[in-house]
């Protein structure tokens, strides 16, 4: 496989030490495998996520997004911008997108951007990693160098909103999309393409502001995988993962559950089946061990 | 009441749907809305929406004004785009929704302790001091976000998974102290001052009464 290089942001809650640090390292393991090089944009920031919006209004919002696009075009030049969190890439491309049909917003975002000396070209485009996965190197090609296979464990995909919509994946649908179940069975696992809350909103930034009404729908989502005998949950999304993994004690507590269900990245399947260590695959990072791949991982 | 809003109620007398195409974000669109309800049924906290979009946009062409503004509705949106997708008119429901939310809030009529308004307000400022969020901070304002009684108990409710969140190396104390940021936390910071005054300036321009109105 060619090296392929990309532009990389990402993210606040991918930092070391963050929430999802062990999507971050997943990742890192994941692309050493795949022959990626992501260069992190220099200097990146926040780009105010799905909830900034309401103190910071329409210009500023999307003016944060455009100091990350400029700084990629100035020290990145001619490379794709690749984020791993959905939020980040969606709040990015919206933003890229809003400068391209509003000339004179655009016009302002500049304006602003000249006060940090920065100024935006807006022709880069900008990709979610699961995009480089599925359409730059293929499923097929993924499956190719798998080396332990995920033997016996069903894998329920759940790809949640932001990774699918509104952009989504070319050619895949907004209400059942296959790419993540195709990808599950790449590795080797049983996926459950029929897993009936795949892209079902666990509430996103809500869950922090509005903790009841959220996991009431966080339980929907564990209680279909259980249903459909899912030994784990697999999703794209580090906020999805979050809010899936770490409430489950809250929720049994307050439904008398007793959910205890790992919830971990497609990055770190991809890691342990080409045969990567459980520390490689950030597995040490989970709050509900994932038993079956600590497993596999040490065969 | 706001100045801000006695000026925009002076200035839209009779017409909430122009005020909200001017002052709204993606608000030109409202108008395009058939009323064919899909977006009313997408909405997965729906059943806490006492106005679901599709009616707010009936009563913004009614020119309900109060009763949209002051909603809690538009704050019940969790941003999951589902709207988007299906409507058959194309609208950027989620961005009116969320457009509709900052308006209110820029007026002061957002519902008193709205905790949605709260964490927004939370996150943006705690991003803005460093230019990149810090998940502890962040984590510690919203306990403390009621007052300090309550804050304290949802805090202690967290403390375990606090403590599994530490062990898995995905919560760093050290975060508390300095943690990340960003280095040009100066220039980022004149920069979103200068958009913010860019976008005031777009509003005061329908401040002015225009040559073009009638009386
Ligand atoms: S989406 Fe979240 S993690 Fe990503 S940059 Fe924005 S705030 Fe940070
Ligand atoms: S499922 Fe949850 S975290 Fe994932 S994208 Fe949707 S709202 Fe965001
Ligand atoms: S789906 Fe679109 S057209 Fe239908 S009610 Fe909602 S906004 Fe209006
Ligand atoms: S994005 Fe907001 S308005 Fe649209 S369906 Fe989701 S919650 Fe409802």
């Amino acid at each position: 496989m060619a090296k392929r290089e990309y532009s990389y942001y990402p993210g606040c809650s991918s930092q070391k030490g963050a929430s999802s640090s062990n999507l971050m390292k997943s990742v890192d393991t994941m692309c050493e495998e795949l022959d990626i090089q992501l260069n992190e944009i220099p200097d990146w920031n926040c780009c105010s996520a799905s909830i900034g919006y309401a103190s910071g209004s329409e210009l500023p919002r999307l003016t944060l997004s455009a100091r990350n696009i400029a700084l990629s075009e100035e020290h990145n030049k001619n490379q794709e911008i690749v984020a791993t969190c959905a939020a980040c890439w969606l709040a990015t491309k919206e933003a890229a997108e809003r400068l391209k049909e509003d000339e004179s917003m655009f016009a302002e975002a500049n304006q602003a951007l000249a006060e940090a000396g920065l100024k935006l070209q807006n022709t880069t485009p900008i990709k979610h990693m699961a995009e480089v996965i599925v359409e730059d190197i293929g499923i097929d090609s993924i499956k190719e160098g798998v080396k332990k296979p995920l033997e016996g464990i069903k894998i329920a995909g759940y790809v949640g909103c932001q990774t699918n919509r509104p952009f989504g994946i070319a050619g895949e649908s907004f209400e059942n999309p296959m790419y993540l179940d195709n990808l599950i069975e790449a590795v080797g696992a049983d996926a459950i393409p029929t897993y009936e809350k795949k892209v079902q909103c666990c509430g996103g930034a809500l869950a922090f502001s509005e903790p009841e009404k959220s996991q009431e729908m966080i339980k929907g989502i564990i209680e279909a995988a259980y249903d459909n005998e899912a030994d784990m949950i697999a999703t794209p999304c580090p906020l999805c993962q979050a809010n899936v993994e770490i409430y489950q004690d809250q929720i049994n507590e307050k439904y008398n559950t007793k959910f205890n269900i790992p919830v971990v990245y497609y990055s770190q399947l991809i890691a342990v089946a080409y045969g990567r260590s459980a520390s490689d695959a950030a597995l040490d990072g989970q709050l509900i061990a994932a038993k079956q791949l600590e497993d596999v991982a040490k065969k | 009441m706001s100045e801000l809003n006695k000026a925009m109620i002076e200035q839209y007398r009779n017409s909430f749907l122009s005020e909200v195409e001017a002052n709204v974000e993606e608000g030109e669109w409202v108008k395009m809305c058939m009323q064919c309800g899909v977006c009313s049924g997408s909405c997965p906290l729906g059943k806490h929406w006492a106005h679901p979009p599709q009616e707010i946009f009936m009563m913004i062409r009614a020119g309900k004004r109060e009763e949209v503004l002051t909603s809690d509705s538009m704050w019940m949106c969790t941003s999951c785009y589902n709207c988007i997708v299906r409507c058959p008119r194309q609208l950027p429901i989620t961005h009116i929704m969320h457009g509709l939310a900052t308006y209110a809030k820029k007026l002061g009529l957002t519902p008193k302790n709205q905790p949605t308004a709260k964490f927004a307000e939370i996150f943006w400022n705690n991003m803005m001091k460093k230019g990149r969020v810090n998940e502890l901070k962040l984590g510690l304002s919203l306990y403390f976000k009621d007052g300090f009684g309550p804050g304290i108990k949802e805090a202690l409710r967290n403390k375990d998974l606090g403590m599994k969140m530490m062990k898995a190396k995905r919560m760093a104390a050290g975060e508390f102290f300095g943690g990340h940021g960003v280095k040009d936390v100066s220039g980022l910071q004149k920069m979103i001052k200068k958009a913010q005054e860019l976008e005031d300036a777009r509003m005061k321009k329908f401040d002015e009464p225009e040559a073009s109105q009638d009386g």
